[in-house]
């Protein structure tokens, strides 16, 4: 599995898609191989995908320190552990200064598999923003 | 240090650049090579234990070869006597001896191989159990080492195109308003086919000559001179 297998299968799904969503793919170049997927209609909250020796990485950006209330910001965390166990196929993270939420699958799984990853880790993204917004500026 | 603290302690410490290492790529590789030298081992202590096991097997076989023909000598022994020949009965001790005395050998040999087979197979489990725990460790290593660098990629790119990442309210904001663009399209959509629907129904009403009908100059004509 490579990250260019996985662009050209999103990009061609058109009308077979599974989950009913089409993809726009861009391969960011770097010190390893990074996917950017957008979702058509929710551009804005693309998703991350990246390969290591044994797994794939899938992240979405939330938010940044910045944007959080500094009162509620324990409050907010809290809240994402208790939502870590419900949360269908990802889980809450923080890389650098960033929250994310992310989904870890096996390099053998199928572009099925990987489609839907990607489709949940967006539907989580944008319901936990919704129901997070309280905890934000 | 385990890799665990030592990941939480460098991405904690926060004074890190960009693109650092957590562990540096020197001690990376020295794991990597303590991992392929435990395979090595690993597999040097299996082919031991096969030729552990070879032999004690060998050795069991002998002893039961043994055990066998004593039990048959003392058979003769017993006949001997029953004939009163003392002197081949003792002739026939002296043998069960021997073979007593090569059984008790092999009996030693075949526990002793039986306790080395177990010591081993204990410390291939006990090595196996380490090197997944290696693995793991250099797992989380490599992981993180990916993240960061697929996170300056991701930095880097947007950096590059000047665009930013947006304010995660704004970004849903954006997307629930295209979302309902897209729902009042399809609404549109439905609207406009079903009104479709509707005057289609009404022509073909028309030219079935139900319901209210088009006057026409004919019609017209008629009704006037009716009156």
């Amino acid at each position: 599995m490579n990250i260019h297998k996985i662009a050209t299968h999103l990009n061609q799904l058109a009308d077979d898609t599974e989950t009913g969503f089409n993809f726009d793919c861009t391969p960011i170049n770097g010190d390893i191989d990074v996917l950017q997927v957008e979702i058509i209609g929710r551009e804005e909250i693309p998703i991350f995908l990246s390969l290591s020796d044994n797994q794939i990485l899938c992240i979405a950006y939330l938010w940044g320190e910045d944007e959080v209330i500094t009162d509620l910001r324990s409050n907010m965390m809290e809240a994402m552990l208790e939502m870590n166990v419900p949360m269908p196929l990802s889980s809450f993270a923080k890389v650098e200064d960033k929250y994310v939420v992310y989904g870890a699958l096996s390099v053998n799984s199928s572009l099925d598999d990987i489609e839907l990853e990607i489709v949940t880790l967006s539907d989580n993204s944008l319901e936990v923003i919704n129901e997070m917004d309280s905890y934000l500026n | 240090m385990s890799i665990f603290r030592k990941i939480i302690t460098a991405v904690r410490g926060g004074a890190r650049e960009a693109g650092e290492a957590v562990v540096d790529a020197n001690s990376t590789r020295i794991f990597e090579q303590e991992i392929r030298d435990s395979e090595k081992h690993i597999t040097i202590a299996k082919r031991d234990l096969t030729e552990v096991m070879a032999k004690q097997m060998q050795a069991a076989r002998e002893l039961g070869q043994l055990q066998a023909s004593i039990k048959e000598h003392e058979g003769y022994a017993v006949q001997a006597l029953n004939q009163g020949n003392e002197a081949l009965a003792i002739e026939v001790a002296e043998k069960i001896a021997e073979l007593e005395s090569s059984a008790a050998d092999q009996q030693q040999a075949n526990e002793s191989y039986l306790k080395s087979a177990d010591r081993l197979k204990e410390l291939i489990k006990k090595s196996e159990r380490q090197l997944t725990d290696y693995k793991r460790q250099l797992s989380m290593v490599k992981t993180t080492e990916s993240v960061q660098k697929a996170t300056s990629a991701i930095t880097d790119n947007f950096t590059a195109s000047n665009s930013k990442l947006l304010n995660a309210k704004d970004s849903l904001e954006r997307i629930k308003q295209k979302q309902a663009m897209f729902d009042d399209k399809l609404k549109a959509a439905e609207t406009l086919e079903s009104e479709n629907g509707d005057s289609s129904l009404q022509s073909k009403l028309q030219e079935a000559g139900i319901g209210t009908q088009q006057s026409s100059a004919q019609s017209i004509l008629d009704r006037l001179k009716s009156k």
